[in-house]
């Protein structure tokens, strides 16, 4: 192997010269003429490798920064960003946000939040996202291979797409004129494996990956690559289902998608604009009594953990379905005003969203089901957002009796989402804690596929 | 040789920070040792804005600014990538000594003297964002939003967008390459809700293309684009559940060419075909479409969005036949694929920005057309689809399964249109959709120029096109039974 240099990756951020760079940009909107403003500064770090059949593909150090900032001028509003945040180029983009708000209509919903409505910036929840990794180009060629190695046992794992490690740090500050200024460092960590298998001529590819925000909580490289070759293997023979209605199980992987349509509907930007089957949705049943879905945006190491919103709101645990019933939108301050109501703290979106796991793992689920389709992808962009007409291509496999019997792809399940939520039977206990939204899999009522 | 898009760019990027293209060749010699295959430096300096109305008003807007540098070296298959938002000569060195780490340090080596190439540019150098006043943006989209609610009375909501981006890049590399470019590109966009009897849908239209906002005025577009949408709209208003099943289905013009960047265009790019991940590898020279079907990928077209005069790697675009008389013909290269696999760089070496690294991706693909008659290939269909208009589409290029969703397509009996049918998600082979395509018609058209792929993270604006066609067998995803 090539020599490496140096991790190029150890300049600390100062996360208290961030917050002193937000005062000063506040202040040089305030001095152009602004009579509000908020700032968001952001600075990351990171490095990926990715190995191939053995060797190194790439070597990619990341840094990236940048400063974006909206501007108010009474009720109007602009919004400039840069990636320089040298003091010339912050005057320059102060003064691009402010050339813009000339000429934006006034909105009475525009403006930053009340002083009492903001988050306390000295006494923000503590939620244990900074978990660096002394993490060397090499040590990470080194896992990677090993990751890829796992992955490549089997000889019908003809191929390989490589295998990555990834390590990033990143340091996020927000400020506005109301006096809130904070700022937080996090890190993320992954690795991943995608590999190609192949038999009688047919060729299939799937992947598998972890990320965390601890490097000492990621999975063994041997497993995530074992998972990778189980996975890819378990395709081969694939044959494309009968067209027909069959129940339907939304692997956990997949499952999150379809929660994050729900998501998307009852957010404040869908409402406002009517473009939501949704609408009026509030305080009526829209999943099945047993349903309950919750944000825990406090969630120590959580995925998608923050201590206050885009808008500098202090987030909160909060459920928006308590027994099957739709009891709160998912609001931001600009969204909320517009629809009349109080703001959700959910500036950015809805923060390690959960639905609680059920007592069945996957395989008891399939039991459940009897003989249906088990989706594992989904493809293509088929979800209409004001209608929940649902139709997409997906891949995964028959379940005959209660039993996986082979796998499936060429297939489209089809069906409208206010009814598929409405229809599920159960939940498995296989919560992938991976992402933003956490379920496991959702056993549903039977959905139109169309196959051979 | 002179030229004169370089002396535009070398003020934007090289002077502010007083560097030269002699210091650029100095930072390449540091990390061009006996390893080192490759390496080049690609600088950037791009302004983009956007102007959103809705609810009757322009409500925000935003501009940014983005410079900086990518540097990579190559050494056999691999790759040392890093990058600065500084365009200093001490943060590039920087850059070059944390990219040059794949290879072995200290050993400096031999650059071929950078020559610029001029290519004839494709589109102007003009800044779209300052070819008009603020209040021109404005004043179009307020006057777009009472036309298009003028439209219909069912018209209920109405969004307009405007977006322009003015990229100035440059590209040094130890070959010898010295490329630069100016490219202006500018984006419309108009989306309405329509609500009849308690139902309502949406339709959305628009375009662009490199070129500067004037372009939007010319030839009564941005008002098209409104009815379209209307009537897209409208149309949805009235759509029944589409057939679930494997029917014939007759695409229209234009942009359902998605189907060529899905079926096959992916799969032809070079990084997959040497990594032998595609469906395509090893089927140089074969059979892998209908003889009807001759596809392109085209960099050339003047002012298209998905053209560049060079790409990312300095290469001048071209045409390129990929499939010819339903013959495999060429993959897409960028000069890292290409020198591994033995093929020339074919100009589709390209990168989000210069924090990305560049891959084979494709400019403008489509097929050229056939002989058929359009009216003639709807005729054809007994039981079957018809789907005019569509939305995104995604590839799986290992097995060669794709899809892509209608958002414009009827249902048709004997030859006739029945009625409109609602967004389904279309599902098929690429190859064996390929071989099924039956009738190409004489309609060639390319889309309006809104094309986005997404590719391992990075979006790069491309165009489709196509004739009318027919294609025997696809599964379409609908609910009716």
């Amino acid at each position: 192997m090539t020599k490496l240099a140096p991790h190029a990756n150890t300049t600390q951020v100062d996360v208290e010269q961030l917050k002193q760079q937000v005062n000063e940009i506040l202040a040089e909107a305030e001095r152009q003429g602004a009579s509000a403003a908020a700032v968001n500064l952001g600075v990351s770090q990171g490095l990926s490798v990715e190995v191939r059949m053995g060797g190194v593909d790439t070597l990619e150090f990341h840094h990236n920064q940048g400063v974006s900032l909206t501007v108010y001028v009474g009720q109007r509003t602009g919004s400039a960003s840069s990636t320089d945040t040298s003091p010339n180029s912050i005057k320059e983009t102060v003064a691009a946000a402010l050339a813009i708000a000339k000429h934006t209509g006034e909105d009475e919903a525009n403006g930053l939040a009340p002083k009492e409505l903001l988050a306390q910036a000295d006494s923000l929840p503590a939620l244990d996202l900074h978990h660096p990794w002394a993490l060397s180009p090499e040590e990470a060629i080194t896992l990677a291979q090993q990751v890829e190695q796992a992955g490549r046992e089997d000889k019908r794992i003809v191929n390989s797409d490589g295998a990555t490690v990834t390590s990033g740090f990143s340091v996020r500050a927000y400020g506005n004129t109301q006096g809130f200024v904070a700022a937080y460092p996090s890190t993320s960590h992954g690795m991943s494996c995608a590999l190609v298998a192949e038999a009688k001529g047919e060729m299939q590819r799937d992947y598998y990956y972890h990320a965390h925000r601890n490097p000492a909580m990621l999975m063994a490289p041997e497993e995530v690559g074992a998972k990778a070759a189980e996975r890819t293997l378990s395709r081969l023979g694939a044959k494309q289902p009968a067209t027909g209605k069959w129940p339907v199980i939304f692997h956990a992987e997949v499952a999150r998608g379809l929660l994050g349509h729900f998501i998307s509907a009852i957010s404040g930007g869908a409402l406002y604009r009517k473009a939501s089957f949704m609408l009026d949705r509030l305080d009526t049943p829209v999943f099945p009594e047993w349903v309950t879905l919750a944000e825990h945006p406090h969630l120590l190491q959580g995925p998608a953990s923050a201590p206050f919103d885009s808008d500098g709101l202090p987030t909160r645990a909060q459920n928006f379905v308590e027994a099957g019933v739709l009891r709160s939108y998912v609001l931001s301050l600009y969204s909320s005003r517009r629809l009349g109501l109080a703001p959700t703290g959910n500036g950015g979106g809805v923060r390690n969203l959960a639905l609680p796991a059920g007592d069945k793992n996957l395989a008891q689920l399939c039991e459940q089901m009897g003989t249906g389709i088990l989706v594992t992808e989904l493809m293509g962009q088929g979800v209409n957002a004001l209608t929940g007409d649902y139709s997409r291509g997906a891949a995964g496999y028959w379940v005959e009796n209660g039993v996986i019997a082979h796998p499936l792809e060429e297939f489209t399940v089809a069906g409208n989402l206010a009814d598929m939520f409405m229809s599920i039977e159960a939940v498995g206990n296989d919560v992938d804690q991976r992402g933003g939204i956490h379920t496991g899999s959702l056993l549903l009522a039977p959905l139109t596929v169309a196959g051979a | 040789m002179t030229n004169s898009l370089i002396k535009r760019t070398e003020e934007v990027l090289l002077a502010p920070t007083a560097l030269t293209s002699q210091i650029l060749e100095s930072i390449l010699a540091t990390v061009a040792g006996p390893q080192t295959d490759y390496a080049d430096i690609f600088l950037q300096h791009s302004h983009t804005e956007g102007w959103v109305l809705e609810n009757g008003v322009v409500r925000d807007a935003y501009f940014s600014l983005e410079h900086g540098a990518g540097l990579r070296v190559i050494s056999g298959e691999q790759t040392g990538f890093a990058y600065t938002d500084n365009l200093s000569q001490q943060a590039l060195q920087q850059v070059a000594g944390a990219a040059g780490s794949i290879v072995r340090m200290g050993m400096s080596g031999k650059v071929k003297p950078l020559v610029s190439t001029a290519s004839a540019p494709l589109y102007t150098a003009e800044n779209p964002i300052l070819s008009w006043e603020s209040e021109q943006k404005v004043a179009l989209l307020q006057r777009l939003d009472a036309y298009t609610r003028a439209l219909d009375p069912a018209v209920c909501e109405v969004s307009a967008s405007l977006h322009a981006a003015h990229d100035n890049i440059m590209v040094a590399a130890t070959d010898g390459t010295f490329g630069a470019d100016i490219r202006p590109l500018v984006r419309f966009n108009v989306s309405v809700i329509v609500e009849r009897n308690g139902r309502r849908e949406r339709g959305s239209a628009g375009g662009g293309g490199r070129v500067t906002y004037d372009w939007l005025l010319e030839e009564g577009r941005v008002e098209a684009w409104a009815k379209e949408a209307v009537r897209i709209a409208l149309l949805n208003l009235e759509a029944q559940a589409a057939p679930a099943g494997v029917f014939p289905v007759v695409l229209g013009p234009g942009w359902p060419g998605v189907l060529l960047h899905e079926a096959v265009g992916h799969g032809l790019e070079g990084d997959f075909n040497r990594k032998g991940t595609s469906v395509y590898a090893q089927q140089m020279g074969e059979m892998v479409a209908s003889p009807l079907c001759t596809v392109v990928d085209d960099g050339t077209l003047a002012h298209r969005r998905g053209s560049l005069t060079i790409d990312d790697e300095g290469t001048p675009t071209q045409v390129n036949t990929l499939i010819e008389n339903g013959r495999l013909v060429k993959y897409m290269q960028d000069k890292h694929n290409a020198r591994l696999a033995g093929f020339e760089p074919t100009g589709n070496g390209r990168r989000e920005s210069y924090a990305h690294l560049p891959m084979p991706r494709m400019t403008n693909t489509y097929m050229l057309p056939g002989n058929s008659d359009p009216a003639e290939i709807l005729a054809s269909l007994d039981k079957g689809v018809y789907a005019v208009n569509f939305g995104g589409g995604q590839v799986d290029i290992t097995s060669g399964r794709f899809v892509f969703s209608t958002n414009e397509a009827y249902w048709v009996e004997n030859g006739k249109i029945q009625y409109p049918v609602k967004g389904a998600t279309l599902i098929g082979s690429g190859a064996e959709v390929m071989r099924s395509i039956s009738m190409v018609g004489n309609d060639l058209a390319l889309d309006s120029g809104v094309g986005v792929c997404g590719k391992d993270g990075q979006s790069v604006p491309v165009g489709v096109g196509q004739p009318s066609l027919r294609v025997d067998a696809l599964t379409i995803g609908g609910t009716a039974s």
